[in-house]
């Protein structure tokens, strides 16, 4: 089974022994670990940049900076009467928390945070597991994270949180093809579905690799999309009408309390950080960047360190871009949303899958790639035109469809 | 080999067990969980035998997008939070005599095609080889399925509209 596991070398050998078992629970663990304390440091963050946007002081009390007061109203909350309204379905509604923060935690397994490292002697990958079929777990993932907040209003078992699910689903299942098109992008180019290969593929050389190894810049469209379809299916701002309050209470989530109403507020913001840890591995080369220069390639501070520094500080800088956006952008509105998501950035994606497929298929073939380029992206633009033509204006609406 | 037994014996009682819970259950929401468990199974059937991509698209698309789709449906229409004594009746005996004789059918047929045959499961095929297949060997089938579907689904918005 040992080939199912990974590509790593710590299972290369074909022996599961009790050292190897070791370092996978011990990386299981620190990877846990790591993700909630995270989440901790990221809610603190966000309240205090935004505190700072909008010349407030943000939380101060708890601890130094007011950097423990996430901790405080997590253990608030556990603390708190757990109550379950006498209409709900009680076993769907105990259930779907922790339907809900599975997958955000399970999409994180496959995150690279680092390159190649020895532990106890063993050489292993710094990710959970490398799945040969990675981009595919992402997708599955993602997708698997819709039950939580869908089962979560049905069992309710009241209206509120019903409209917020409803609303919910429409939105993660409208947004899924536009962020499954949007990996897309990356994989024509990248020819794997390993997150590890395609880490390594943006590997760091010289200052060089920033423009012309990393995918930002070749699949700049997909990076978009993705940013854009990965911010709606967290539901964060301004794609949060999910929870509008004005509108909904307090959307799927208003009958739970307590440490439920935690797990569901923990797996919201675990999600924001994993979709920006994804993004980092697929478009910002992930742990790649340059390395102490002055001391050896093999030393600890280079294998273990400054991949796992390159790594956070990418994934807090586009933390920061999510806080920012969600400090600035006011909230979409519902038929904007679906617009965006439908008439937008899935045609645009589709779009751009074909044409990076003919670029791959030049580069194969020994084409001009110029030509290609320019018909194909030609071409593209042509469809589009016509796509943009064929639909209708919202003036144009003839009666019967209103 | 003992351990993909045991497991498979496992997997399979689950996979029983759930199924007869998506038939038995007079709550539609529950029919569509119990039904997603048996999913679930079929793709963790898959992996024992090594095809960790079928598996995952399983995943991804039964229970990531066909069963939500159930449920999101459900939800739009009546989002029925009490069971419904009319998903029940009196056809219980004729059902499961159907069911037997459809395992029986399914079950000898796919005895007859392959019951020499042993899958080498210490080299799974790795998804470049299912690629391969399919958008090389297998094309014109997988076109035309794809066209079906289509059909399907043009098919089905004429049916929805009613003017």
């Amino acid at each position: 089974m040992s080939h199912l596991l990974a590509l790593d070398p710590l299972f290369q050998s074909g022996h599961v022994g009790f050292s190897v078992f070791l370092v996978v629970a011990v990386k299981v663990l620190v990877a846990f670990a790591l993700l909630l304390v995270s989440v901790m440091l990221y809610i603190w963050g966000m309240r205090k940049w935004i505190a700072d946007m909008q010349n407030r002081i943000g939380p101060n009390t708890a601890g130094p900076w007011g950097i423990l007061q996430t901790l405080a109203d997590g253990i608030k909350l556990f603390f708190k009467e757990q109550s379950i309204p006498d209409s709900a379905d009680r076993v769907v509604f105990r259930l779907a928390p922790y339907l809900s923060i599975m997958p955000a935690f399970l999409l994180f397994c496959i995150i690279p945070i680092g390159g190649q490292v020895s532990i106890f002697g063993h050489q292993t990958f710094l990710q959970v597991a490398d799945l040969p079929i990675g981009a595919l777990w992402i997708l599955a993932m993602s997708g698997l994270g819709v039950y939580g907040v869908m089962l979560a209003g049905w069992a309710s078992g009241s209206k509120y949180p019903l409209l917020g699910s409803v609303r919910a689903t429409g939105q993660l299942l409208s947004y899924e093809a536009a962020f499954s098109l949007g990996i897309l992008g990356v994989l024509v180019r990248a020819g794997t579905l390993s997150t590890h290969d395609i880490v390594s593929q943006q590997r760091w050389v010289n200052w060089h690799s920033f423009v012309s190894q990393w995918y930002w810049l070749p699949a700049f469209v997909p990076f978009v999309i993705f940013l854009i379809a990965a911010t709606a299916e967290t539901n964060h701002p301004p794609f949060d009408l999910v929870e509008a309050e004005q509108e909904l209470v307090g959307g799927f989530n208003t009958e739970y309390t307590g440490i439920r109403f935690a797990i569901f507020f923990l797996a919201e913001f675990m999600n924001v950080i994993t979709m920006s840890a994804v993004a980092t591995t697929l478009f910002l080369g992930g742990p790649s960047g340059p390395g102490l220069g002055f001391l050896s390639a093999g030393n600890a501070l280079n294998t273990w360190l400054m991949p796992v520094f390159w790594f956070g500080l990418k994934v807090i800088a586009l933390l920061f871009v999510t806080v920012w956006v969600r400090a600035s952008m006011p909230r979409m509105r519902y038929d904007r949303l679906m617009a965006l998501g439908w008439k937008y950035l899935i045609e645009i994606a589709i779009l751009w899958v074909l044409v990076a497929a003919a670029i791959e298929v030049a580069n194969v073939q020994n084409w001009n790639v110029w030509a290609t380029v320019l018909i194909a992206f030609g071409s593209a633009a042509l469809a589009y035109g016509v796509l943009y033509l064929a639909i209708p204006k919202p003036d144009e609406v003839v009666e019967e469809f209103r | 080999m003992i351990a993909q037994n045991v497991a498979f014996g496992i997997l399979a009682a689950a996979m029983v067990v759930a199924a007869l819970g998506v038939v038995r259950t007079n709550n539609v929401v529950h029919a569509a969980l119990y039904l997603v468990v048996v999913l679930a199974g079929g793709a963790a059937q898959f992996i024992l035998l090594g095809q960790e991509f079928v598996a995952w698209v399983q995943v991804l698309v039964y229970i990531g997008a066909v069963i939500v789709l159930f449920l999101f449906g459900i939800m739009l229409t009546r989002a029925p939070m009490h069971p419904d004594e009319s998903l029940d009746n009196d056809l219980k005996w004729p059902a499961a005599v159907t069911a037997l004789f459809l395992a029986g059918v399914l079950g000898s047929l796919l005895i007859d095609a392959f019951h020499r045959t042993k899958i080498d499961i210490r080299q799974p095929i790795r998804t470049a080889a299912v690629t391969n297949a399919v958008f090389r060997t297998y094309i014109i089938p997988f076109e035309v399925v794809g066209v079906l579907l289509l059909a399907a689904l043009v098919g089905a918005v004429v049916l929805a509209r009613k003017d």
